[in-house]
């Protein structure tokens, strides 16, 4: 196989006819460059996307109250539904994937809060402890708030390291410290973090109850939360239908009046963008596999140019006693040299230029929305490159073998 | 060396049989001078290319150094062109890309002699034709007769049997004609066997036999001496 001969002859006529060589191995590494970039960008979409749905856990479902659109047994249209907090529980019992359960009290508007001489704004609201795994919550210092929090409606308060930075000096510890909040004081017992941006950093959450009580809101609450384990789309579907006829037939309502009541259902969205990326990455697949068969195509070209170029000197090898199969090994094996090279640096290049896409984005905090960590799967890359060389090789065949069958006094009759 | 027998050959013209080769009967003896005469379409290129294993005949045999040659595969023509003969062209046919040494050098690539090696022979062969000092040019830098000569010594380099030469002296002066045919004269003092295709009578009239072809067949074979 390794006969230093033949590649010192190969060398010697890649090295005499550089342009050629350039234009060869330009097609295939712009193929495999391009390729790359594709695949890459494709992948750095679905990491967007799945980083933008991380902020909330992707099998939630959200119910916000509305108000009756539509005439329902008699009754009139135009009444406000407000959620109790037995629906939550109703939910949790009548659905058995529920796995965390919450509702949620909005204190409206932003209330001045205070610590020792620092004042600011924040919203506030009243939750359940699951609270915490349906906005993956991560607690960051001290703890939750727990079940007993919202049994003996403890004046407790878990709140945003943003709201930590705006009212604590840098060394100082938050927990076991006193804010007042709208003049009711509350003893801050964790602090948390949230991937899902500052915004969801700058909130205050105290108990439920505790939240219920302080803002007369007796056992009202303004939105309800639940997760459902590791249901499938579909499953968490029936699921809030389940939730919405509920409450269709405890409050009285038509389950299609769809202003009565809102569902987010994150999973179905999550499923809707995974879909939707399915899609773009079987694009992006086309596109890349029809830029390989135009490398392909462009080296059997320049393999058919070579050859007619090099139609004389065929001729005299043949007459200086070169078989066929030399002639053809001479060709192919030229061919496949300049596609490996140009392979190997298209695939480079294509992933080099990824990596420092996502360099620069780390680098300079670019937030590109539903775009991160641009890469391509090594296998995938190889595999491509490895597909490209015998793709040149069969392209480079055809002619090789044409060539080889040349009369030589016709070829050194070539002008 | 060579002996022929109602080689006919004949190739398809549109639609009609072009016949070329009527009947050639033919002998050259080893260690002969011969050259081959005749006008444009007497078919002696034909004649050649039969010669030199580069192309089939229909009917006839050719036996070259008492073998058969006749309905070879590529490979075995190959090699049979490689150990028996050696080429000269008109235009020389130079591989452009590599110098006089690898130019002269590469039959012995075909058969599968190592590079220093090969290298080595090829400058004394190249010393043998006067050129041994330019052995690293390319053929550009050479002139006509030069390139000849080199031409000559990648002929011999694979010491075979018959060297067939297609018009030698078609592109150069008449001095230089005359060099060439020197050199011809000292091959051929080897015991090489030496086929010149010409139209030149006083090229011709250097060999020892003349073997004038019309219209496809052999009109007159006279010895010179």
């Amino acid at each position: 196989m390794f006969d230093l001969d033949k590649w010192n002859e190969i060398f010697i006529t890649i090295s005499k006819n550089k342009l050629r060589t350039f234009l060869t191995a330009f097609s295939v590494a712009w193929g495999i460059f391009m390729l790359m970039i594709l695949l890459g960008f494709g992948t750095g979409m679905s990491h967007g996307i799945e980083y933008d749905f991380k902020e909330d856990a992707i099998n939630s479902i959200w119910v916000f109250p509305g108000q009756i659109s539509k005439p329902y047994k008699g009754m009139k249209p135009g009444r406000n539904v407000i959620f109790h907090n037995e629906d939550v529980k109703n939910a949790r019992r009548n659905s058995p994937q529920v796995d965390h359960a919450t509702g949620q009290f909005y204190a409206w508007g932003e209330y001045t809060v205070r610590y020792k001489k620092k004042y600011a704004s924040y919203n506030m609201r009243g939750v359940d402890p699951d609270f915490q795994f349906i906005e993956n919550h991560i607690v960051d210092k001290g703890r939750y708030i727990n079940q007993l929090d919202i049994a003996q409606r403890r004046k407790v308060a878990v709140i945003g390291s943003k709201v930590e930075e705006g009212l604590y000096e840098p060394n100082e510890d938050p927990i076991g410290t006193w804010i007042d909040v709208g003049n009711i004081k509350y003893r801050v017992v964790g602090v948390y973090k949230d991937t899902g941006g500052e915004g969801e950093m700058r909130k205050i959450f105290v108990p439920i109850t505790t939240a219920q009580l302080a803002y007369n809101g007796q056992n009202r609450i303004h939105a309800m939360m639940f997760t459902v384990g590791d249901a499938s789309a579909k499953e968490s579907e029936k699921i809030a239908d389940k939730i919405l006829n509920d409450l269709a037939t405890k409050y009285k309502f038509d389950p299609e009046d769809a202003r009565a009541i809102h569902i987010w259902n994150a999973m179905e969205e999550y499923q809707r963008f995974a879909n939707l990326m399915v899609g773009i990455k079987f694009f992006l697949w086309i596109v890349g596999i029809g830029t390989i068969i135009a490398g392909i195509v462009g080296v059997s070209n320049i393999m058919l140019i070579i050859i007619k170029d090099r139609t004389r000197e065929i001729g005299i090898r043949k007459a200086l006693g070169a078989t066929p199969a030399s002639i053809i090994g001479l060709f192919l094996q030229e061919a496949i040299f300049i596609t490996m090279v140009a392979g190997y640096i298209g695939l480079i290049s294509g992933i080099g230029l990824l990596e420092f896409i996502k360099w620069a984005l780390i680098e300079f905090e670019v937030d590109a929305p539903y775009f991160k960590d641009p890469e391509v799967n090594l296998s995938t890359a190889i595999g491509a490159t490895i597909l490209l060389v015998i793709a040149g090789a069969v392209a480079g065949y055809m002619p090789a073998h044409k060539a080889a069958k040349v009369n030589p006094i016709v070829a050194l009759r070539e002008e | 060396m060579i002996e022929l027998k109602k080689i006919h050959k004949s190739y398809q013209v549109g639609n009609h049989q072009l016949q070329v080769l009527k009947g050639i009967d033919m002998f050259i003896g080893s260690g002969e001078l011969v050259s081959v005469m005749g006008s444009s379409g007497s078919g002696k290129s034909t004649l050649l290319n039969i010669l030199g294993i580069l192309d089939d005949y229909d009917s006839g045999a050719y036996h070259l150094d008492g073998t058969i040659i006749q309905n070879l595969t590529e490979k075995k023509a190959a090699y049979y062109r490689n150990q028996f003969i050696g080429f000269v062209f008109q235009s020389f046919n130079l591989l452009s890309f590599k110098n006089a040494m690898e130019n002269v050098a590469l039959p012995l690539y075909y058969q599968k002699v190592s590079r220093k090696k090969r290298n080595k022979i090829a400058l004394e062969y190249l010393e043998m034709v006067g050129l041994k000092e330019w052995a690293e040019h390319l053929p550009y830098e050479l002139s006509g007769g030069q390139k000849q000569r080199v031409a000559i010594a990648r002929a011999l380099i694979s010491n075979p049997k018959i060297i067939l030469a297609d018009e030698p002296t078609g592109a150069l002066d008449s001095t230089t004609s005359l060099e060439v045919m020197d050199i011809f004269r000292q091959v051929n003092k080897k015991g090489i066997t030496v086929i010149i295709v010409t139209h030149e009578d006083d090229i011709a009239h250097k060999t020892d036999k003349i073997i004038r072809l019309h219209d496809g067949q052999i009109v007159d074979s006279e010895g010179m001496r």
